[in-house]
């Protein structure tokens, strides 16, 4: 089976839409959306709308800190990210509400397991940062594969038969073997804000049956979505950043 | 987790008899019920307790291994899984390893070169996969009765669109030490141009029977090698010729961007032994000085690592075999010209190729061959004088041009065969217009364009509205 795994698609609707054109592409089986569908971008309606109607289709999501935040006033964040969610909340309707609150925080798919931050207190939001930050998640899980997302960062971390936890590099469209004498996390990158000084949308595929995992890379259009960011008042940092990729 | 034993049955393969035993893996015959193939299964021996290195190296084997494919490695037909029982089942190469040929050298000079040939060949194919093997010694080269060499044992190798397991994993320098490159020593795993270092102590040890850099026991001896030269081989044996002692010397150079830049050009000279470029490495008859080896010892010290290429595929691209078919008819002056001034663009772009200038002489398909007469001899060399003169603008270094005359019926043929049997990456040749009366001729490019193993790029010159005209009529 091939999974199209997706994450941190923050209301960027171009950049979802070319990642989904990507993977139409790619005889994928089945989407998992890794959570914070909405917040930052332009078009959390349409983002959220377009993940209803992918998990009605089968595919996997499960919850992150900005979904959360638009029913959770509770929620902490940072400034930016709090205005734009200040921002984004009135524009939700009562379903698509409902459906971001609904998102459980994990899901497992055989020794696979999702979540949006960290398998250890996936409610805490903790950013995986590296080697030291994902021994955590694998201490507390069996999953032979842990997929995340969260730091907006691609990143491939592994944990070996003597415990050792390493992180390292890879090569965007390469495939990848995560070779079963070793536990993997996949921190997944940003589909609708990258932050690894690449402005294309980050996504990854994995391929159950060969046991292959590649990063891929989607150039969308920037420029129209940092226009929308600009044309509704969100912070103009949220439109430089999206230009840069930082 | 299981250990192998004769009988074991395990995935549907059945352990025969154990073949080898060494101190990291056990070798065993093994059959399947669906396979006709004689294989065998290699198993790392993992002690109890902490044993990392085996199982990061075997997890290093499992990751590639199955990726590469060719006659220059063993097809894998099955990989276990560490919470059974670890294994690779690769098909069985039958035959010994290099290893019992090395405790007869020296060998005679036609044979280091045969035998120095297969080995880059196959250094080569792994290249172009993405792999430097970074462990090559004679045990880990085994021969198939059909000639070539094939490469085993890839526990240190690197792919370089894979992770690195061994990366961070390990902060001693890795490898065997009579064949280790002085990068190697620096800890770098990221140049193919370390397994060039240890071709040519393997091609030094086959010629004199000695090896360059002696067998050292601990790092302190290898990284002596990163200032002091190895006895120049033809001081120990006289019959090496020069340019065999250029090539080996050249492939030990300590500073990689010193070395052949990839595997083919290695395997270029070592079939154009002739058109080698001696230099003073080739002629050299001492070791060098005190004063020499003191300085060079001095600069070694500050040396944390050499300049490595960004990734494989670049290193090979920059340092391509470039193959220029010129048309020297004199009707044809203007477009060799215009040919010329494209291998210099070329050379812009790939400082490192080598260029390989080729010529036909079209020689009738039955009935005489017009070189076993004296005028054919002239033709011959009458070509080749033109083809240097035509060549001599590209004002490159002699040792990075060779000249070619090939004679055949069906040029298109020779350019084809001589661009595969010398691994060439990039075929440059002259179109006369699709105007031209001589239609027969244009066809020698479109067979090329049509059949190269390798890129192909054809020069034409512009045509003019006239000459169009002119075709149509």
């Amino acid at each position: 089976m091939r999974l199209a795994i997706l994450t941190d698609i923050h209301g960027n609707r171009e950049a979802f839409s070319a990642v989904l054109a990507d993977v139409e592409q790619r005889a994928i089986d089945r989407i998992v959306l890794l959570g914070d569908i909405v917040g930052y971008g332009p078009d959390p309606e349409w983002c959220a709308d377009k993940a209803a109607a992918l998990v009605e289709a089968g595919a996997i999501a499960v919850q992150g800190n900005h979904d959360n935040a638009v029913g959770d006033r509770a929620e902490s964040m940072g400034k930016v990210a709090a205005a734009a969610m200040d921002w984004t909340r009135p524009r939700m309707n009562e379903a698509q509400r409902k459906f971001l609150a609904a998102l459980p925080l994990t899901q497992e798919l055989g020794d696979i397991l999702f979540v949006h931050a960290s398998a250890n207190d996936p409610g805490d939001w903790i950013y995986v940062t590296g080697a030291q930050r994902a021994m955590g998640s694998f201490r507390v899980c069996t999953s032979r594969l842990i997929f995340c997302g969260h730091v907006h960062v691609p990143a491939l971390i592994s944990c070996g038969l003597t415990g050792q936890v390493q992180e390292h590099e890879f090569r965007i469209g390469a495939a990848v073997p995560l070779i079963r004498s070793r536990r993997w996390i996949v921190v997944v990158g940003s589909v609708g804000q990258p932050r690894d000084r690449s402005p294309e949308a980050a996504y990854a595929i994995l391929d159950t049956g060969t046991n292959e995992l590649s990063f891929r890379r989607v150039a969308y259009d920037v420029a129209s979505t940092a226009a929308k960011i600009r044309a509704t008042g969100l912070p103009e940092v949220l439109a430089t950043r999206l230009l840069k990729g930082e | 987790m299981l250990r192998p034993s004769e009988g074991l049955e395990i995935d549907g393969f059945k352990l025969g008899a154990c073949l080898h035993q060494g101190g990291f893996a056990t070798i065993w015959d093994v059959t399947h019920p669906l396979y006709r193939t004689p294989m065998v299964m290699k198993v790392p021996t993992i002690l109890d307790g902490y044993d990392g290195p085996t199982i990061v190296g075997f997890e290093v084997e499992q990751m590639i291994m199955p990726r590469l494919v060719g006659q220059h490695v063993p097809r894998v037909m099955g990989v276990g899984d560490f919470s059974v029982m670890p294994y690779i089942v690769t098909e069985r190469i039958p035959g010994k390893s290099l290893l019992q040929l090395f405790k007869t050298a020296p060998l005679p000079v036609s044979d280091v070169i045969e035998l120095a040939a297969r080995m880059a060949e196959a250094v080569h194919a792994l290249h172009k996969q993405h792999v430097v093997h970074l462990d090559l010694k004679p045990d880990n080269f085994l021969r198939r009765e059909t000639g070539e060499i094939v490469a085993i044992d890839f526990g240190l190798s690197r792919h370089d669109e894979l992770p690195d397991l061994l990366a961070e994993e390990f902060t001693i320098p890795m490898g065997t030490f009579p064949y280790i490159s002085p990068e190697q020593y620096l800890r770098q795993r990221d140049d193919l141009r370390s397994d060039l270092f240890a071709l040519g102590a393997m091609i030094y040890e086959l010629a004199t029977g000695k090896m360059p850099f002696g067998q050292p026991e601990r790092l302190k001896g290898v990284r002596k090698r990163l200032w002091r030269d190895p006895v120049p081989p033809r001081v120990l044996v006289p019959e090496i010729p020069d340019w065999l002692q250029e090539i080996i010397l050249r492939a030990l150079e300590v500073d990689p961007n010193n070395r052949y830049q990839s595997a083919s050009q290695m395997l270029f000279d070592l079939s154009h032994p002739n058109q080698i470029k001696i230099t003073a490495r080739g002629l050299k008859t001492e070791r060098d000085g005190f004063w020499t080896v003191f300085r060079r010892r001095r600069k070694m010290r500050k040396v944390r690592r050499f300049a490595a290429p960004p990734t494989m595929l670049s290193q090979i691209d920059r340092a391509p075999i470039l193959m220029v078919a010129v048309d020297l008819s004199p009707e044809m002056e203007e477009l060799a010209h215009r040919l010329l001034t494209w291998v210099q663009r070329m050379l812009v772009i790939q400082p490192d190729s080598r260029v390989a200038c080729v010529n036909v002489i079209k020689t009738a398909r039955i009935g005489l061959d017009p070189t076993t007469t004296d005028d054919g001899e002239n033709i011959h060399v009458a070509r080749l004088v033109t083809l240097k003169a035509w060549a001599e603008k590209l004002d490159l270094p002699e040792e990075r041009l060779t000249y070619t005359i090939l004679e055949h019926s069906d040029p298109g043929r020779a350019l084809l065969d001589y661009a595969a049997n010398n691994h060439v990456d990039h075929i440059l040749m002259g179109a006369r217009g699709h105007s031209s009366t001589r239609r027969f001729l244009g066809s020698v490019s479109s067979q090329v364009i049509a059949e190269a193993p390798c890129s192909a790029t054809v020069i034409r010159l512009v045509q003019t509205a006239s000459e169009e005209e002119a075709a149509v009529i």
